[in-house]
């Protein structure tokens, strides 16, 4: 049991899909301008993940190796088409502010990344928890991203008023900045900086760096 | 028309202003001559591409469609996604092998990116815009080249940066990918300044 939460919680922190991975980066910038399209779209892409891990994972054995890829693309297409049509029939002005980045699960790399590097190797069970794992770690960040945008940039949370705006009589003023798209890339690059600060095992290895000291060979 | 170019390549930036392909921006920047290699080739599959699937969407999947054959209320729209991304994947396979049949020299620059397209999601997101915003065929045309063009001149921009960052000290939580999204949020935001920006 111990071996299978394993596959949840590393993903968490120290296997992050989007601090440490890389993967999935595409959306998760885009839709967090407010928290509720942020969690919106988490649940999104945490459904897909996990089902299409499980279907990939049970049909593994008869997946030709040369079509794989077109055969785990038009899997995760179709569970997006019916992701969307449910957001569509019953979150309607969620699914408007999404705009097109619920459809571009298809593409997101973390789907086909987890395809390819986990469920196409292990069986069912294990591969849907690491799917919900890493659903969950893409979700954390994304949650982070989205409530200090939202914070800061509206001064609410889920549409709730937080800080009272100068406009209405209160303090504070909206950071306008934060409703664009280069703070999202400022608050994920300073994420990425902090979680890297206190968990330093993630820090990348120098590439190139002055010799401390000098070898005399 | 003149405008939609201006804004697909600049203010409505996919890389910077909607996040599009940045898994692929970030991966292929390290040196400056294979993200020009990357930008030529998202180029060249965009304006492919945007066309294609406006001609797919309005001819194939729109309501109406197919009532020629009798079947004026049949919906296809909810096929879209599957059949960009089929479209989208053939097209880059018939590039590369006519590529390697015409052009060997160029097949050999930019061979290894080719494949990678397929999950690029500034093709598929360029598609679903041309779709969302009810572009007319020589408006998909313009905005396929622009807005590849876009994405083109800002890994460009980012890789020219992030060389001449390789040999910077900083500190130990802001290597790779730390710094990385640090650069692109200034791009943007050297970017956003072309706002309202037009001919």
């Amino acid at each position: 049991m111990a071996s299978l939460m394993k596959h949840i919680s590393s993903p968490l922190i120290n296997n992050n899909p989007i601090t440490l991975q890389i993967l999935g980066i595409c959306s998760a910038l885009a839709v967090t301008t407010s928290l509720t399209t942020a969690v919106t779209m988490s649940l999104a892409l945490t459904v897909v993940l996990c089902l299409s891990s499980a279907v990939i994972s049970l049909i593994r054995r008869h997946i030709p190796s040369v079509i794989r890829l077109i055969v785990q693309i038009t899997i995760i297409a179709s569970l997006v088409i019916v992701i969307d049509e449910i957001l569509q029939a019953y979150a309607f002005e969620i699914s408007r502010q999404l705009s097109i980045f619920v459809g571009l699960i298809v593409t997101n790399c973390l789907v086909l990344g987890r395809a390819e590097a986990f469920a196409m190797r292990n069986p069912v069970l294990p591969s849907i928890l690491d799917g919900l794992g890493n659903g969950l770690g893409y979700s954390l960040i994304l949650i982070i991203v989205g409530s200090v945008r939202e914070l800061l940039g509206k001064g609410t949370l889920l549409n709730y008023t937080v800080f009272t705006p100068v406009a209405d009589g209160g303090w504070f003023e909206p950071l306008g900045l934060m409703q664009l798209a280069p703070s999202a890339f400022f608050i994920l690059g300073l994420l990425v900086w902090l979680m890297r600060s206190i968990w330093t095992q993630q820090v990348d290895a120098p590439k190139f760096g002055l010799k401390t000291q000098r070898s005399r060979s | 028309m003149m405008d939609l170019l201006i804004a697909s390549i600049f203010q409505e930036n996919l890389a910077l202003s909607f996040f599009l392909g940045i898994c692929t921006f970030l991966a292929v920047s390290e040196r400056i001559e294979t993200a020009f290699g990357l930008g030529i080739a998202v180029i060249v599959v965009q304006t492919i591409t945007v066309p294609i699937n406006n001609l797919i969407y309005n001819g194939l999947l729109i309501e109406g469609a197919w009532s020629w054959l009798g079947l004026p209320d049949m919906d296809l729209t909810f096929l879209k996604l599957v059949a960009f991304i089929g479209l989208i994947a053939a097209m880059v396979q018939i590039l590369e092998m006519s590529l390697d049949r015409y052009a060997p020299a160029l097949y050999r620059a930019l061979g290894i990116f080719l494949p990678l397209l397929t999950v690029n999601c500034a093709i598929l997101g360029g598609s679903l815009f041309m779709v969302e915003r009810q572009y007319s065929f020589p408006d998909s045309i313009v905005y396929g080249f622009g807005s590849g063009a876009g994405w083109a001149l800002a890994i460009v921009t980012f890789a020219a940066i992030r060389e001449r960052l390789k040999y910077s000290d900083m500190p130990a939580g802001l290597r790779g990918l730390g710094n990385a999204f640090l650069v692109t949020g200034l791009i943007s935001l050297g970017f956003s300044a072309f706002a309202g920006a037009g001919l």
